[in-house]
């Protein structure tokens, strides 16, 4: 498996992480991922109304998505899922240590199916990624959106 | 050599004491040689957050579904995923798992289908442990592989396929989803991912009792009197009827097939597994919609 040449650093380099070790050591980088996803920024603690909901994660994702107002439009990614569904909250992890602090452009520039990249199939099963496939779409959509004007 | 049964007097009451432990009954033997305790969830990573001391996970979807078939693992299979958890043959399996027991439910079924002898859920799961404040750990144990026989699975007793359902139709059958999924209302359950049923709706005749009923805010089962009062007198079946029961893929509805086999002592329950995904799918096979008849 090769890392795809159009992905962004961060996001190769993840991918580069995780192909290269056993499926069951791809679980433990997705564990650290999961237990390191940042606190969501106390501007959206307990205002879920101003965050998207992921329906298609088995446990309810929430998340949210900035876009800074320079030439950039650098876009900064906020995550909500409770500690019950750390599947979930690595699969947030991975996009937002991947995604966060890009360029606009370079988000929207992102693969649809960056999700299935990762060898996360045989480690979590591939039903399991569809939340993953949302939450990207979902936030391309948002940066799409609030770059548009 | 089996461990010996929880005294406890909630779980006597129940028609098949032996197999329901409480987290009281489990701390106490805990370590015990001749017992292990498997831990089965939806997310396949919350076992690695943390679990029982000496517990080891089985997933429904790497270890008991077959990566290719939509069906089960053959004899081989499980022989191998049993064995390498240090489970044998007549090993007393405990397990307990997130979402009142719902996947642990199913992994027991799936146990019962190669004919486990002694396997028990632990009353109220992995809430109810953490609950209580109870020992929990990241520690992965590392169990001696042991010889686990290759037993081919029985798929006639306690499972159902849908040329099993078309013939029972009239007969009672018990939708364990959520209200909306029952009606035709909702394709899949609030809060999920749509998982490709093209119709909505219910098995004809199927009496709508969501499995979530069965258990209780702190994630045990009901009393076997108010399950016997939510079964029998609000929906008028019997320990003698023949009974199927089914949900979206037949994870919610071996949580049922539990209750009513296990706790209530009905003599004759199958889960159909393929489930909603299957029969609103299928070619040619009736549904009914809107509000139980």
């Amino acid at each position: 498996m090769t890392a795809d040449q159009h992905l962004p650093d961060a996001l190769a380099e993840l991918v580069d992480d995780f192909t290269s070790v056993d499926p069951p050591d791809r679980l433990q980088l997705l564990l650290e991922l999961s237990d390191e996803l940042p606190e969501l920024p106390q501007r959206y603690v307990e205002r879920s109304e101003q965050m998207e909901q992921v329906h298609e994660c088995q446990t309810p994702l929430f998340l949210a998505v900035e876009v800074e107002a320079g030439d950039d439009h650098v876009v900064h990614l906020f995550f909500d899922a409770p500690p019950e569904a750390p599947t979930t909250r690595g699969f947030a992890g991975i996009l937002r240590s991947g995604l966060d602090g890009l360029p606009a452009e370079e988000v929207l520039a992102v693969p649809d199916d960056v999700p299935f990249k990762f060898g996360l199939g045989e480690a979590v099963s591939p039903l399991r990624l569809r939340g993953m496939v949302a939450m990207l779409g979902r936030i391309k959509r948002q940066v799409r959106e609030k770059t548009a004007a | 050599m089996s461990l010996p049964l929880d005294d406890d007097a909630k779980i006597a009451t129940y028609a098949h004491p032996e197999r329901l432990v409480t987290t009281g009954w489990l701390a106490q033997h805990l370590g015990e040689p001749g017992l292990v305790v498997v831990e089965s969830d939806e997310d396949v990573l919350l076992y690695d957050t943390g679990h029982i001391p000496g517990a080891v996970k089985v997933d429904w979807h790497l270890d008991l579904n077959d990566p290719t078939t939509r069906d089960y693992v053959d004899g081989a299979r499980f022989a191998e995923v049993m064995g390498s958890r240090g489970i044998g043959r007549d090993t007393t399996v405990v397990v307990y798992g997130d979402k009142s027991n719902w996947w642990a439910a199913y992994a027991l079924w799936v146990f019962t289908l190669f004919g486990h002898t002694d396997v028990r859920l632990l009353d109220g799961g992995r809430a109810k442990w953490v609950a209580e404040g109870r020992e929990m750990t990241r520690d992965v144990p590392t169990p001696e592989p042991v010889e686990y026989p290759v037993v081919e699975r029985d798929d006639s007793v306690i499972r159902a396929f849908k040329e099993d359902v078309l013939a029972h139709l009239g007969q009672p059958i018990v939708d364990v989803r959520s209200p909306g999924e029952y009606t035709g209302e909702l394709l899949h359950m609030p809060d999920y991912p749509q998982e490709g049923a093209m119709r909505g709706g219910h098995v004809p005749g199927a009496k709508s009792v969501p499995w979530s009923r069965a258990a209780a805010e702190d994630s045990t089962f009901r009393t076997r009197q108010e399950l016997e009062s939510i079964y029998l007198s609000e929906k008028g079946l019997s320990p003698q009827d023949d009974v199927i029961a089914y949900c979206r893929i037949g994870e919610r509805s071996s949580h049922t097939w539990f209750v009513l086999s296990q706790l209530l002592g009905f003599s004759k329950v199958r889960n159909y597994d393929g489930s909603w995904t299957e029969w609103g799918n299928s070619v040619r096979v009736p549904i009914a919609t809107g509000p139980e008849a």
